[in-house]
């Protein structure tokens, strides 16, 4: 069996950030409920995301920011574990995601109201953020999965990011644009499957490379009729 | 001044590709730096490396600095420490002061370019042309605005509300503000001569020629002299560690044409050292700056133990250079050091004092902190980095999508 051309090939793209302060900051829980309830997508997006690409190499232990501040700097524990808890790949649009979270303060607060008058030590307020992603397109291209492997290999992570996370809840997209390219013009059906069914936000960057480049290779090398 | 393609082998290949496909697709525009000095002070310097650059990258860009005499500098430092928090704010006379220079400004400068990007409150009112041109105006704040005097803030807030985009160095100095505000840190640029690697004569050469032995460690501050810069803290801290480390310290400021009160500064420095001869008071001119690289090289602990600070670019100096630092944790600093990973934060002189004891006592914890931190700032705080921002945030101006395809 040899491999499939694909009529229309993947375009690798990648993506640069401009950081913008929005003035707004939390002090309290309370505050940082009403900010998340009132703020734009892209705040929520950036806060629940940035970090994947600040720690390319390493999975980050506290999965977002608002876990990370309510741990580090409020000192509320059992609600920064609730938060780090929200399993980010269940939800297909930043407002699914922004409800989830703030349905998980809304009964914390309920559930232990004295968190409520938490502060944390002057100086380290939440300050809200949100990015402005420009998107380009990189040399690479392929039309076959050898070709698909060979490219994945030579692109930055924040191309692989952009394709696997960004694509995805920015533009709202059913899956990952990986897995959409594989089953759309390579028939791959299952190998896309099972790229889908990684959950990205449990792998570092460079983890997720190696996992993805993996399952592409061995299924190339069942189509070309080579030993695994 | 370096190329481009230079800067390759230090942050990599796509970091170079990307600088030059985000400048083509500025193609055409121009672009209009303005501040108030052109030597002496972070601006002045980072400009002096940057417009080069947009040059190579084809970006029609220029630098204009307004002028003005010792008064309006007076008043314009009055808003420097206003912006930090000082209680004193703008009589009347210093308003009429500031708005005179600036007309007078405004009939000099043509801002005529696509992008006119101001740097600072110095030259902020020049805004006032914007409305007869149409085009793009940037303001830069480099100074910590997290607490600033209420009326100093609304003085000025009424030119920023007139920009298109504002840019701040950290995320504690947004203001709710109407219009964008971009975060940007400032940069160092690892090819200049501050900041190049030197050969162990060169930096012999600097310490002979300022009297400096070799012969026990160096704690080095380098900022200008100014009180919230904390040089006689500094001096304080050297002596607590001096009781049971023996050291000496240099204290190396420079000076800059619109800070008229670093002689102030500079006499209480003196006071405070007393003829000691283990502290250093060097009195160095804007552009020495193969003296600093020496300087900041020959050191065992770099020092900023600044009261305020815009961003602390002295920090990523030492840090690039692998050197571990003490610094206060305060403006841009924590942004640049992750306490004993990359460096060390202090809050106070015992604390300065402690974290410089420390390291001089357990030079491979040192040296791992100083490993760390020339990581960071290779990944952060390069004039690269900055220059990608900078092409971007002009690229914003012409769209506010979330997502934007080049």
């Amino acid at each position: 069996m040899a491999e499939k051309r694909a009529d229309n090939p993947f375009y690798f793209q990648s993506r640069l950030v401009l950081n913008e302060l929005t003035g707004l900051r939390a002090s309290t829980i309370p505050e940082l409920l009403d900010h998340i309830k009132g703020v734009p997508g892209s705040v929520i997006y950036r806060h629940t995301h940035h970090f994947l690409e600040q720690h390319q190499r390493v999975v980050p232990t506290v999965p977002n920011d608002f876990a990370y501040w309510v741990i580090e700097e409020l000192g509320e524990k059992r609600l920064g574990e609730k938060l780090a808890a929200i399993n980010t790949i269940d939800f297909n649009s930043i407002r699914e995601l922004r409800d989830k979270i703030a349905q998980v303060i809304e009964d914390y607060l309920r559930a232990y109201p004295q968190a409520a008058s938490r502060t944390p030590p002057p100086g380290l307020e939440f300050h809200f953020m949100k990015s402005q992603s420009f998107i380009f397109q990189t040399q690479h291209a392929a039309y076959t999965l050898e070709e698909f492997c060979d490219c994945l290999m030579k692109v930055t992570l924040t191309s692989v990011y952009y394709h696997v996370f960004e694509s995805r809840l920015r533009f709202e997209r059913p899956a990952n644009d990986f897995s959409r390219w594989l089953a759309g013009e390579l028939g791959e059906k299952e190998l896309a499957g099972a790229i889908a069914r990684l959950n990205p936000y449990d792998h570092s960057l460079e983890g997720l490379r190696e996992k993805i480049i993996t399952l592409v290779h061995k299924r190339s090398l069942q189509l070309i009729g080579r030993p695994q | 001044m370096p190329g481009l393609s230079e800067y390759e082998p230090i942050v990599g290949r796509y970091v170079i590709e990307e600088l030059r496909m985000l400048a083509s697709k500025l193609s055409g525009r121009t672009v209009q730096m303005v501040n108030s000095t052109a030597v002496g002070g972070g601006v002045a310097e980072i400009l002096n490396r940057m417009m080069p650059l947009l040059l190579e990258m084809g970006i029609d860009a220029r630098w204009d600095v307004i002028k003005g005499g010792d008064k309006f500098f007076w008043v314009t430092k009055t808003i420097h420490n206003a912006l930090h928090g000082a209680a004193e704010g703008l009589s009347q006379d210093m308003i009429d002061e500031f708005m005179q220079t600036s007309e007078a400004n405004n009939r000099a400068i043509d801002c005529n370019a696509d992008i006119v990007f101001i740097h600072d409150p110095q030259p902020i009112a020049l805004v006032q042309q914007k409305e007869s041109r149409g085009n793009k105006w940037i303001w830069r704040c480099h100074v910590d605005v997290s607490n600033p005097n209420p009326q100093v803030w609304e003085f000025l807030r009424r030119f920023i509300v007139k920009y298109d985009a504002s840019v701040f160095s950290a995320p504690q100095f947004s203001q709710v503000l109407p219009i964008r505000q971009a975060l940007i840190s400032p940069s160092i640029d690892p090819l200049a001569d501050k900041n190049r690697e030197l050969t162990r004569n060169e930096i012999e050469e600097v310490l002979h020629r300022f009297g400096i032995k070799r012969d026990k460690p160096i704690i080095t501050q380098v900022s200008r002299f100014d009180f919230l810069k904390d040089p006689v803290g500094v001096i304080e801290a050297f002596r607590m560690v001096r009781k049971s480390v023996d050291c000496q310290l240099i204290l190396a400021g420079g000076t800059a044409s619109d800070d008229p009160e670093s002689e102030i500064v500079l006499n209480e420095v003196m006071k405070s050292a007393d003829g000691d001869e283990d502290i250093h008071v060097l009195l160095i001119p804007p552009g020495s700056n193969v003296e600093i690289n020496a300087l900041q090289r020959a050191s065992s602990v770099v020092v900023q133990k600044s009261i305020k600070e815009g961003f602390g670019l002295t920090v990523s100096e030492a840090l690039w250079k692998g050197k571990p630092v003490v610094a206060s944790a305060v403006g841009g600093i924590p942004l640049q050091i992750k306490h004993r990973f990359s460096g060390m934060l202090c809050h106070s002189v015992e604390g300065a004092s402690n974290s410089i004891k420390y390291l001089l006592n357990n030079p491979d914890f040192a040296k791992q902190l100083g490993d760390n931190g020339r990581e960071q700032v290779r990944s952060h705080h390069l004039l690269t980095r900055h220059l990608t921002e900078y092409l971007l945030l002009f690229l914003s101006l012409y769209s506010d999508a979330d997502v934007v395809n080049l």
